[in-house]
C-alpha cells in the first residue's frame, strides 16, 4: 500500500500527472436504457434507476471498464471510481442507500483492475485510482427553504456517517487516493475530511501520505465569476477552511472551463502548502446545457496556467472525453508541475 | 522575531494573523456571560434581532466574533446550533471567523459542526488532566479550528509568572508533539487577573500576564497569546474613565509584550494618548507594580474623576414624553431603535394588541400620512416610518387573537385588505412596493404576490384572503394586455372588487378604453403612489363606494367615446406613402468597425457609478427635479440630499462588499438592409424587423423607421447589446425584505436599475470609442452622455421607437445573452429585472422618435415579413394601432 504512495509521490515530483475525463459524457455515448440500470436483485425495484450511473459499476461494470480504458489509453495516470454519488445521501433519492458500501466497492475493484493491468504493461508509467467522492445533494451550511435560514437539510453528524462508509467501501476496494470533488459547501467538505480521519484511525492508515498514508485529494467548485463557492467562500478561505489535513494537492473543478478558473488557481498556486490540482469542464455550457468547448481549445486555454507554472495534477471535468485528456496530457508534457516551496508551519524538528 | 508563522482564519474570507497585524479585536456582544442585551434576547427566542447584535460587531470592526451560549436557563447546545446556522445565512456576519466559546465541550462539539469555515474553539485546558486535553485537542484538529488553551491545570489557574509559562509549556508539548496540533494553530490566554484589588498577591497580576506573554512568544514557535481585557479593571466597575484609562494601557503594554487578540469593549476604550497623563501615570505604577503605594494613588485620583457619560447622544429629550407621542415621534422621524420597548409599554397599558395598532400606531401613521399628503414628508421618509410601523405591528402580532379566540372575529373585519401583484411575464417591482409601503401606512394589510403572478393565482388568493380591493402592477408593454386578461377572467369567475391599475406603461385611456369595458366592477387606473390612498378610500368605503365607481365609469366611457373621435381624426397615409417618405440619409457612407462579432463584458461597478442618471433614481422615490439642482431645491433638497448620501453610501458597500455583479454582452455585426428589414450576416441569417411611423408629415419631414440609419444598398453594419446589474443581489435583497426593510430592498432595486442604465451608457461610449471606434476622440463628460451629446443612438426594442418587445427574442438569440444569464419571460422582460438592451445605430444623423400610431396595412406586412399571424402581429402591437381590431373574445391561451 504505501509504497504505492511512495511511487505517486516520485512521480509527481518529475512531471504533472493526467487525471481521467468526464464519466458521465462518456456513459452517455452508450445510451443505455432502464433495463442496463437494473442488476437481477433490482428486476422489481419500484422507482427507476435510469440515470444512477454509479449503479453501472454493478449492473454494467464492462462499461465502467470499458471507459477507464479509453482514458488509461490517452494517457491518464490517475483515474476517477465511478462513486460520486455513492453515499447513502445521494443514493436515497433512488431507495438504494442499502448498496452504498458495495457500490464503492465495486468501483474501486473495477478501476484498480484496469490500473493494474495497465501498470504491469508499462512500469515506467504507473497509473492510480482516486476514490471519488461527490458532495452529495444536500448542503450543511445552507438552507434551501428561503423562509427559514436556520434549518438544513442534513447534519454534519449525518454527511460524516455518510462519508465514513464511502471511504471504508473506497479502500477496501483497494483505491490509492482518496479524492473529494466538486465541493460547493465546504462544511461537507469538513464532514468528509471528519470521516476520513476517523476511518483512517480505525484502519490505523497515517494521515500524512509522507508517512506512507493514503493521500487525499480535494477540490472545490467556484460557482460563477464572483469567484467564490455556493456556500459564499473565496478560494483562499476555502484553502484555509481545509487545511488541518496533509493533503496530497488541493485544487478546483467543474462549474467554470479553464480559461475561467485561471485566476483561483493562481491563488491555490501562490498560497497552498499542497500539490495543485485543476480539472476544469469544456469551456461553458452552451444555451442546450452541452459543453462544446473543443479539446484543442481547451488544452490551449490550460496552457495558459501550466506555463505559469500552477499546476500538479490535470484532468477534465463535465464535457470532456478521452480526446480532450489527450490533448491535456500532450500539452502537459512541455512542462514542468508547479514546485511546492511553502512552509506555513514551523518546522519543529530543527 | 522568531514568532513568524501566521494562524489562519476563514469565514467567507480569511483572516491572516501575521505579526504586520498590529491586534485582532473579537466582538464579545454576541457572548451571552458578557452581554445583558443578548442573553435577553437569545433567552426570549429573539434571534432575529440577536442577529443584529452580530451585526453591529461586525460593522464596528470585529475581526472574529465570539459566540458564547453558556446559561444556565437554556439549552446552549441547540442554543448555539441555532445562532451559528443563522450566521451562516447572513453573509455580512459570517464573512469574519467565529469563535465558538463554551466552557461546556458538548457545546463546542455541536458548534463545530456548523461552521464551514475555520474558527476558533474557546477554550480547553489541562483542567481535567492530560487525557481529556489530548482527546479534546485532536478532535479539534478533525474540525480543523484553532484552539484556545487557557493557563490552567489540575491545581488550578496559573496566577504567577512561573506557573503560567510551565502550564503553557507543558500544555504545548502535548499538543504538538502527541496530538500534532499545527503550532500556528494554538492560542494561549495567560489569564488577565484584576489589578489594584488592594489585595498583596494581586500586585503583579498585569506585570505577570506581560511577562509571561513575552515568554510564550519568544519559546513557543507559532503560539498566540489572547485574553479578556476587561477583567484588569475589574476593581473600578462604575468609574468609566479610570476603566477606560485602564484597558487602553494595559492593552498598549500588552501588544508590545507579544498580545496578538484580545476581547475588548470599543465603547469602553480611552485613546491611550488621550489619558490624562497623571491618571496614565498611575495607572501604570499599578500594571508594572512600580511603587508600594501604587494601588492608594490610583483609587485615591479615580474619586476624584467624574464619571462623564462621553456617549450623549444628540437631543433625547423626546424620551420624556408620554408613550403615546414617543411612538408618534418614532414613527414620524423614522427612529427604530426603542419601538419595541414602546410598543410593549403601550401594549401593557392597553391591555389590548389590537388598540395599540388602533390606538397609538394608526395615530402615529395618520400624522405620517397628513404630512405626506400635505407634501411636508416625502417617500424615503415615510418608508423608513412603514419600516418602524412594520417593526412594531410583527412585535405585537403573537399577541393578537388567534382564530378562535374571542375578539377574533373583531380584529378580522377592521383591517382593509390590499392584495397587489405584478401580473404574469413581468418582473418589475418598485413601484408595486412602493404603493405597498404608502397603503400599509395609511392602515391597509397589505398582501403582496410579488412578481409574475398569473391571473388564476390573484383571483384565488383574493378569494380565500377576501381582499377588499385588487392592485395589479406592469412595467412593460405587454403587461398592459396581461391585466385586460386579469379583469375579464375576473368578470367570469364572477368578481366584482375594485380593480387598481398601475405601473409605468400603464394609463388612463388604456384604462378607459381596454380595461374598463371587459369588468363590470370598479376599474381605476392609478397615477403614482400618492394618488392610491386616496383611491382605495373611496373605491371601498361603505358609503360612498357606487357612486365613486358611477363616478368613474362615466369618465371612463367619456373618455372611450373621445378617444374613437380623435381615432378616425388622426390622419395616417399609406404605408406605402410612408415608405416612399422614409428619410434619406444616403451619403454617409458605413463606418468599418475596428471589431466584429460577439464579446462578454464584466464591469466594475466602481467606474459604473460615475455613469448614473441620478434624476431618474429621484423620480422612482417621486422627488421630482433635476439632478443635481434638485439637491439644492426648496422643498425636496434636503430629503433629497439625504437620499442621496444614503444611495451613496449603499453604493460604496455594494462596490467594497461585491453585493452584485454587472455584466454585459454585446457585438457589432454586418448587415444588410433588405427593405423595411435588416439581415444580420450571423449564424442562420436573423432578421431584425422595424416599423415606420404613418402620421401624415408636414413638408420635408420624414416618416422614419430605424432602418433609415442604414445603407439602403450596401453592406452596413449595426450593433446589439443586453446589460444586466443586480446579478447575484436576491440574497442581500432577501435579507432586507426578512426585515421588513423596505426602504433599503427599494432603495437596492433602484441602485442596480440605475447601474444597468449607467452599464448601457458607459458600454456605448466604449462602443463608440473603440469597438466600432467612429468616435475614438470622443471625450465627454457624464453630463454630456446623459443629454446624448455623442454620435450614434441605442433604441431598445419595446420603447417609442421600435415598441415590438417580441424583437428582444432575435436580438437575445444572436448574443446569446442567456448564456451570461441574461433572459427572457414569456412578455419578454427581461431577467435580472435590472438590465437594458438594444440596437446600436452609428449614422451621425440617427436620433430617436417615437413611432406613433401604424395601421392594419403596415401591421399585416410586418405580420408577414415576421412569419406571424396578423391577430398576433396585433397583439404585440396593440398599444400602436390605430383602428380596433376585428373583436374576439378576449380569451387567452
Amino acid at each position: 500500500m504505501s509504497n504505492r504512495t511512495d511511487l505517486l509521490l516520485q512521480t509527481l515530483r518529475k512531471k504533472i500527472l493526467i487525471l481521467d475525463g468526464a464519466m458521465g459524457t462518456m456513459i452517455q455515448r452508450y445510451q443505455l436504457t432502464e433495463e442496463d440500470f437494473r442488476t437481477p436483485e433490482l428486476k422489481d425495484h419500484p422507482k427507476s434507476l435510469k440515470g444512477n450511473n454509479d449503479l453501472l459499476s454493478l449492473s454494467r461494470p464492462d462499461v465502467i471498464a470499458a471507459i477507464h480504458r479509453a482514458y488509461l489509453d490517452v494517457g491518464a495516470d490517475i483515474i476517477e471510481t465511478n462513486t460520486f454519488s455513492s453515499t447513502t445521501v445521494a443514493q436515497a433519492d433512488y431507495g438504494l442507500e442499502h448498496l452504498a458500501y458495495e457500490l464503492n466497492l465495486k468501483s474501486a475493484q473495477i478501476a484498480k483492475k484496469e490500473a493494474i493491468v495497465y501498470s504491469e504493461r508499462n512500469p515506467s508509467k504507473p497509473r492510480f485510482v482516486a476514490g471519488a467522492i461527490g458532495p452529495t445533494n444536500r448542503t450543511a451550511s445552507i438552507s434551501p427553504d428561503v423562509n427559514d435560514p436556520g434549518f438544513r437539510a442534513i447534519t454534519f453528524d449525518q454527511l460524516a456517517e455518510a462519508y465514513a462508509e464511502q471511504v471504508r467501501g473506497l479502500l477496501d476496494g483497494g483505491a490509492d487516493i482518496i479524492l473529494v470533488e466538486t465541493i460547493f459547501d465546504t462544511l461537507n467538505a469538513k464532514a468528509a475530511l471528519f470521516a476520513i480521519q476517523e476511518v483512517f484511525d480505525e484502519k490505523s492508515i497515517p494521515l500524512s501520505p509522507e508517512e506512507g498514508g493514503i493521500p487525499v485529494m480535494i477540490s472545490g467548485t467556484i460557482t460563477d465569476a464572483s469567484g467564490r463557492t455556493l456556500s459564499g467562500q473565496t478560494t483562499e478561505a476555502f484553502l484555509i477552511s481545509l487545511s488541518h489535513v496533509p493533503l496530497l494537492s488541493i485544487g478546483l473543478n467543474c462549474a467554470l472551463g479553464a480559461k475561467e478558473l485561471r485566476p483561483y488557481l493562481k491563488v491555490l498556486s501562490e498560497k497552498a502548502p499542497f500539490h495543485v490540482s485543476a480539472y476544469p469542464n469544456a469551456g461553458l455550457p452552451n444555451e442546450f446545457g452541452k459543453y462544446d468547448q473543443n479539446p484543442e481549445e481547451m488544452a490551449k486555454q490550460v496552457e495558459a496556467f501550466l506555463k505559469e507554472g500552477y499546476i500538479n495534477i490535470l484532468g477534465g471535468c463535465c464535457g470532456t472525453t478521452p480526446d480532450h485528456i489527450a490533448a491535456l496530457a500532450k500539452v502537459s508534457e512541455g512542462y514542468a508541475p508547479r514546485k511546492i516551496t511553502f512552509q506555513t508551519e514551523p518546522n519543529l524538528s530543527v | 522575531m522568531k514568532n513568524q508563522y501566521p494562524l489562519k482564519l476563514s469565514g467567507l474570507e480569511p483572516l491572516l494573523i501575521t505579526p504586520e497585524i498590529n491586534f485582532v479585536n473579537i466582538g464579545e456582544r454576541t457572548n451571552i456571560t458578557g452581554s445583558k442585551k443578548f442573553a435577553r434576547l437569545i433567552l426570549n427566542g429573539d434571534y432575529e434581532e440577536a442577529l443584529d447584535v452580530a451585526l453591529e460587531q461586525v460593522r464596528g470592526g470585529a475581526q472574529v466574533l465570539d459566540v458564547c451560549m453558556d446559561e444556565g436557563m437554556l439549552d446552549g447546545e441547540s442554543a448555539m446550533v441555532k445562532f451559528l446556522n443563522l450566521i451562516a445565512s447572513e453573509p455580512e456576519i459570517s464573512r469574519i471567523p467565529i469563535m465558538i466559546d463554551s466552557s461546556k465541550w458538548k457545546i463546542i462539539l455541536a458548534g463545530l459542526k456548523c461552521i464551514q469555515g475555520k474558527g476558533i474553539v474557546n477554550s480547553i485546558s489541562l483542567k481535567n488532566g492530560e487525557e481529556e486535553f489530548l482527546h479534546q485537542a485532536k478532535t479539534v484538529k478533525k474540525f480543523g479550528a484553532a484552539v484556545v488553551v487557557m493557563a490552567f491545570d489540575e491545581e488550578g489557574q496559573a496566577d504567577t509568572y512561573e506557573r503560567r509559562i510551565e502550564i503553557c509549556k507543558r500544555s504545548y508539548d502535548l499538543l504538538t508533539q502527541k496530538a500534532r496540533f499545527n503550532p500556528a494553530d494554538i492560542i494561549f490566554d495567560p489569564n488577565i487577573f484584576p489589578v489594584a484589588t488592594g489585595m498583596e498577591e494581586h500586585r503583579r497580576n498585569a506585570l505577570d500576564f506581560f511577562e509571561a506573554t513575552k515568554w510564550i512568544k519568544g519559546n513557543l514557535p507559532g503560539a498566540k497569546i489572547s485574553g479578556g481585557v476587561s477583567n484588569v479593571s475589574f476593581s473600578f466597575r462604575g468609574n468609566n474613565p479610570v476603566r477606560e484609562a485602564m484597558h487602553a494601557s494595559f492593552l498598549y503594554h500588552a501588544i508590545r509584550y507579544g498580545m496578538d487578540m484580545g476581547i475588548v469593549n470599543p465603547t469602553m476604550l480611552e485613546v491611550y494618548d488621550d489619558i490624562d497623563k497623571e491618571l496614565l501615570e498611575r495607572v501604570e505604577d499599578v500594571f508594572f507594580d512600580r511603587r508600594d503605594d501604587a494601588t492608594e494613588r490610583l483609587l485615591e485620583f479615580a474619586e476624584t474623576v467624574r464619571s462623564k457619560d462621553k456617549k450623549e447622544v444628540a437631543s433625547e429629550e423626546w424620551r420624556e414624553a408620554s408613550v403615546e407621542k414617543r411612538i408618534e415621534h418614532a414613527l414620524v422621524k423614522g427612529v427604530i431603535d426603542y419601538i419595541i420597548d414602546d410598543t410593549e409599554e403601550a401594549r401593557l397599558k392597553y391591555q389590548s394588541p389590537l388598540k395599540v395598532i388602533e390606538g397609538p400606531l394608526m395615530d402615529g401613521m395618520n400624522v405620517v400620512g397628513d404630512l405626506f399628503g400635505e407634501g411636508k414628508m416625502f417617500l424615503p421618509q415615510v418608508v423608513k416610518s412603514a419600516r418602524v410601523m412594520k417593526k412594531a405591528v410583527a412585535y405585537l402580532e403573537p399577541f393578537m387573537p388567534k382564530a378562535g379566540d374571542e375578539g377574533y372575529e373583531a380584529s378580522q373585519g377592521k383591517i382593509k385588505k390590499v392584495l397587489l401583484a405584478t401580473v404574469k411575464g413581468d418582473v418589475h417591482d418598485i413601484g408595486k412596493n412602493i404603493v405597498g409601503v404608502v397603503l400599509a401606512c395609511n392602515s391597509y394589510q397589505i398582501i403582496d404576490l410579488g412578481v409574475m403572478v398569473d391571473a388564476q393565482k390573484i383571483i384565488d388568493e383574493a378569494v380565500r384572503q377576501d381582499v377588499d380591493v385588487i392592485g395589479l402592477s406592469g412595467l412593460i408593454t405587454p403587461s398592459l394586455d396581461e391585466m385586460v386578461n386579469v379583469a375579464s377572467e375576473m368578470e367570469r369567475q364572477g368578481l366584482r372588487l375594485p380593480l387598481l391599475i398601475g405601473g409605468a406603461t400603464t394609463s388612463k385611456i388604456h384604462t378607459a378604453v381596454k380595461i374598463d369595458p371587459v369588468y363590470s366592477g370598479s376599474v381605476v387606473h392609478v397615477q403614482d403612489a400618492s394618488k392610491s390612498v386616496p383611491i382605495v378610500g373611496e373605491s371601498i368605503q361603505e358609503s360612498g363606494k357606487e357612486r365613486f365607481k358611477e363616478k368613474v365609469k362615466t369618465e371612463y366611457a367619456s373618455l372611450r367615446v373621445a378617444h374613437e373621435a380623435k381615432q378616425e381624426a388622426k390622419q395616417l397615409v399609406s404605408f406605402g406613402d410612408a415608405v416612399q417618405n422614409g428619410a434619406d440619409l444616403t451619403e454617409f457612407p458605413p463606418v468599418v468597425p475596428q471589431s466584429l462579432g460577439r464579446k462578454t463584458i464584466e464591469f466594475d461597478i466602481a467606474v459604473l457609478r460615475n455613469f448614473i442618471d441620478w434624476t431618474p433614481f429621484f423620480s422612482t422615490w417621486m422627488l421630482s427635479g433635476r439632478y443635481p439642482k434638485i439637491l439644492e431645491d426648496k422643498v425636496v433638497g434636503l430629503e433629497a440630499k439625504k437620499l442621496f448620501d444614503e444611495a451613496n453610501a449603499m453604493l460604496d458597500r455594494i462596490v467594497s462588499e461585491k453585493w452584485f455583479a454587472a455584466k454585459g454582452v454585446y457585438g457589432i455585426f454586418p448587415v444588410q438592409r433588405k427593405g423595411e428589414d435588416v439581415e444580420v450576416k450571423a449564424e442562420r441569417n436573423p432578421s431584425f424587423h422595424f416599423l415606420r411611423q404613418q402620421g401624415k408629415k408636414g413638408r420635408g419631414v420624414p416618416n422614419r423607421s430605424l432602418v433609415d440609419f442604414l445603407s439602403p444598398n450596401q453592406e452596413d453594419y449595426l450593433g446589439a447589446f443586453a446589460v444586466a446589474a443586480g446579478i447575484g443581489m436576491e440574497s442581500r435583497l432577501a435579507v432586507f425584505e426578512k426585515a421588513g426593510d423596505d426602504y433599503n430592498a427599494i432603495m437596492l432595486k433602484a441602485l442596480a436599475d440605475r447601474l444597468a442604465e449607467a452599464a448601457a451608457e458607459y458600454l456605448h461610449q466604449k462602443v463608440r470609442r473603440e469597438d466600432w471606434g467612429y468616435a475614438s476622440g470622443e471625450k465627454l463628460i457624464n453630463e454630456d452622455l446623459i443629454r446624448e451629446k455623442y454620435q450614434g443612438i441605442r433604441p431598445a426594442p419595446g420603447y417609442p421607437a421600435c415598441p415590438e418587445h417580441s424583437e428582444k427574442v432575435t436580438l437575445f438569440n444572436l448574443l446569446k445573452a442567456g448564456e451570461i444569464g441574461i433572459t427572457l419571460t414569456e412578455s419578454f422582460a427581461m431577467l435580472p429585472t435590472s438590465a437594458v438592451s438594444g440596437f446600436y445605430f452609428a449614422h451621425p444623423e440617427s436620433k430617436y422618435f417615437g413611432l406613433g400610431k401604424i395601421g392594419r396595412d403596415q401591421v399585416a406586412d410586418y405580420a408577414d415579413r415576421k412569419g406571424i399571424s396578423l391577430e398576433l402581429a396585433e397583439k404585440y402591437l396593440s398599444p400602436n394601432l390605430a383602428y380596433t381590431p376585428e373583436v374576439k373574445p378576449i380569451e387567452q391561451l
